[in-house]
């Protein structure tokens, strides 16, 4: 039974502003541990470290080191010793003096002080650097001495805030290395922060997913990457296709325009999310696929081709060792235990829309009344007619995408099919004691769940209502 | 035709040559001769012999020192919180604290004269403490401007990283925040101490009488000893470059922290 080193519990961040940063945080480390937070910027995962570190004060929650509540305590008084994200050296003063500030505050003898600098100078690679400044090292010097610094202070746990985010790649692959070694050395617990998912799969025991201030999955890489808890972090960790569906028999599920086996036992009329891995999807004949789909795009990537087929409106992302031909059809398997479904956090409906050349928002070849700079916080149309955002970078509306989503409460179905924004055929449906829950089939493959009060029959043809004042937007690039 | 690179540089040659070397040219010519125009070194030994001048240089030095020190003193915290109150980047507080530059200096001290009466009854009762106000009052947003730029480019990382490895808030401080706002304190401190040598306008105007170093090259000129006066300021002329060196005088820097906002 491994021993826990640092607890946190229950912590809530609130900013001055209103802004609360994380929330709902609840973890455990294990002596000894490499853990990762993991997230996009602004999920987080630093405000944590620096609550661990503090630099911060948790606004609720308690932090326990060994037991004993930190959670207030100033950065000196913690046993705990971090890594910058831009090392944060002091420039005034020598390498020998950086590593040796922290033994001078604990007024620790000269010659003890100049032994231990030796020896992490040693560990670091960096023998015989003592007398150079700052300025004349390099930015993988930097960051070996900035760990130095950090390390000869033995702390119990190091904190390193996005320490390789300077370095160029291969520099980056080398420290990963050299720092997971270090680990295994030094035998300190590491918690490490970055939102590169290949640097916190390859380096740490365990990962913490974290997106907007909340934690997503806790788990070893090998479980993060193949049992993925939601849309959210099968997105995050490797590349994944992600689709909507629903269940429409018991271990079938339908989603990207076909009917699928799996190995998840999930009730029918479930609204579910399923991930397809690229490496996981076989290249058939047409009629041996599962589902049938158009070649978009071929990209040679050295071990495989990246083949990007659409299906509908959907698009399936597929590596494999053979290529295939643009504008070739192409039928699709994927193995049932391949196929990772998920219950849907709700039966929220998402789809895309575009942006046109006018930059108004197009669904289905409808244009929606709204406007893009209503939907983009801060961004403003130019005199040029370009479209720039809050940091007036410019927006290139075919690299944009925006992700609409309403309640399936919030539309309602006609028989005028031209009134609706899309139309489909009803496909399932379920009583829900007060309400009637649909699912109805576009021919674009898509899925959209609707409640309503009235009986319809299966396969009705239908238009969707969907009033633009219900949708949520929500940008990603 | 283009001009070449050196043609354009010949207005600015010209320029050197009438208004900088030139005046210094004439300026130790004149502060190695006589009357006569001969050489000699009497104005130098005359100077640090005379015991009047010698008392005019240390009464000048100590309004300088205690006019730097006071500015120092009252700009610091003053610079620290403008740069870290998070209201820092409407830059509206530092300009009330350059806005009095703008006006004319003259009036600036007539005023505070008139302020300086009213409390004192007669500034004839603490002339140095006068001369004192009128340069700490004329000169303080020339020791605030170089520090604040400095403390604000200052990265708080370096603080944070102080306190992780062990220093307190005080320990941080002297160790890390001071060493590093140096060049913001001698930037300061060079926009100060030589200028409060020689401005002996604001002596004049708050009725003190005592010289210095600015109104002893005056006395001299106006009793037309043109080679008394070139010795003294070839001398002050020294000391300022003797403390450039020794505070390791770097134009450049000067130039940026204080020149960003003069």
């Amino acid at each position: 039974m491994a021993e826990k080193i640092i607890e946190l519990k229950n912590i809530k961040k609130t900013y001055d502003n209103g802004f609360t940063a994380v929330t709902d945080f609840n973890l455990y480390v294990n002596k000894g541990e490499f853990i990762t937070f993991l997230g996009p910027s602004g999920c987080g995962k630093t405000t944590t470290l620096r609550m661990i570190a503090g630099f911060e004060l948790p606004t609720e929650g308690e932090i326990l080191l060994n037991g004993k509540d930190i959670a207030n305590l100033p950065p000196y008084e913690r046993p705990i010793n971090t890594v910058f994200q831009r090392y944060a050296l002091f420039p005034h003063m020598n390498i020998y003096e950086n590593i040796a500030f922290g033994l001078r505050q604990k007024k620790l003898p000269e010659e003890t002080i100049r032994r231990k600098v030796k020896r992490v100078l040693e560990l670091v690679d960096l023998e015989g650097f003592e007398r150079r400044s700052v300025a004349t090292l390099s930015g993988g010097q930097q960051q070996r001495i900035a760990i130095a610094r950090a390390v000869v202070n033995e702390p119990q746990i190091l904190l390193l805030d996005e320490p390789l985010g300077a370095l160029d790649l291969k520099m980056r692959k080398e420290m990963q290395l050299e720092l997971k070694s270090m680990h295994d050395r030094l035998g300190i617990t590491f918690i490490y922060v970055t939102h590169d998912q290949e640097e916190a799969l390859t380096m740490s025991d365990t990962i913490v997913v974290m997106s907007e201030g909340r934690i997503q999955q806790i788990g070893r890489p090998e479980d993060i990457y193949n049992e993925p808890k939601n849309a959210f972090v099968a997105d995050f960790i490797g590349d994944s296709n992600i689709f909507n569906g629903i269940m429409i028999g018991k271990l079938k599920a339908r989603f990207a325009g076909g009917e699928w086996s799996c190995v998840d036992d999930i009730p029918e009329g479930t609204h579910i999310t399923a991930v397809v891995r690229p490496e996981d999807v076989l290249l058939t004949n047409p009629e041996d696929g599962t589902i049938q789909g158009t070649v978009t795009s071929v990209i040679f990537k050295g071990i495989h081709y990246e083949i990007t087929v659409e299906i509908g409106k959907s698009e399936m992302v597929i590596q494999s060792v053979h290529s295939a031909k643009v504008g070739e059809k192409v039928g699709m398997r994927v193995n049932s235990d391949n196929i990772h479904i998920m219950v849907a956090e709700d039966n929220t409906n998402y789809f895309t829309v575009d942006i046109n050349s006018k930059f108004r928002l197009e669904f289905n070849g409808n244009v929606l009344d709204t406007s893009v700079t209503k939907i983009l916080k801060g961004s403003k149309r130019l005199e040029d007619g370009t479209l720039v955002d809050a940091n007036g970078d410019a927006i290139d509306p075919a690299r944009t995408k925006i992700i609409a989503s309403i309640q399936p409460q919030d539309m309602d179905m006609t028989d005028h099919i031209e009134d609706g924004l899309v139309d489909g055929y009803i496909k399932n449906l379920i009583y829900k004691g007060d309400h009637y829950s649909y699912v109805v089939h576009t021919e674009h493959g898509q899925d959209f769940v609707v409640d309503d009060e009235d009986l319809w029959n299966m396969d009705d043809h239908v238009g969707l209502i969907m009033p633009v004042e219900k949708m949520e937007f929500k940008v990603r690039r | 035709m283009r001009l070449s690179r050196k043609a354009l540089g010949i207005p600015y040659a010209i320029f050197l040559v009438l208004f900088v070397a030139a005046p210094l040219l004439v300026l130790v010519y004149f502060a190695f001769t006589n009357g006569k125009g001969q050489f000699t070194v009497a104005n130098f030994t005359g100077f640090f012999t005379d015991p009047n001048t010698l008392g005019t240089l240390f009464y000048s030095l100590c309004i300088a020192l205690v006019t730097t020190a006071v500015c120092l003193l009252i700009a610091y915290p003053t610079a620290y919180f403008l740069a870290k109150s998070r209201f820092h980047r409407n830059g509206v507080l530092i300009m009330i604290f350059v806005l009095p530059m703008w006006i004319n200096f003259t009036l600036r001290i007539t005023a505070l004269k008139e302020i300086l009466t009213l409390i004192e009854g007669n500034l004839a009762y603490f002339p140095f403490l006068n001369s004192v106000i009128g340069m700490v009052y004329d000169f303080l947003p020339f020791m605030i401007l170089p520090l604040y730029n400095t403390i604000l480019r200052l990265d708080d990382s370096l603080i944070e990283a102080a306190k992780d490895l062990g220093a307190n808030d005080r320990s941080a401080f002297f160790k890390i925040t001071l060493p590093l706002s140096m060049p913001g304190i001698i930037s300061g401190v060079a926009m100060v101490f030589l200028p409060s040598m020689t401005n002996y306008v604001v002596l004049d105007m708050l009725y003190n009488s005592t010289y210095i170093m600015g109104s002893l090259i005056g006395s001299y000129f106006s009793a037309y000893n043109w080679n008394g006066g070139s010795m003294i300021a070839l001398i002050l002329l020294a000391i300022i470059c003797i403390f450039t060196i020794l505070t390791g005088g770097d134009e450049e820097e000067n130039r940026r922290m204080g020149g960003s906002l003069l």
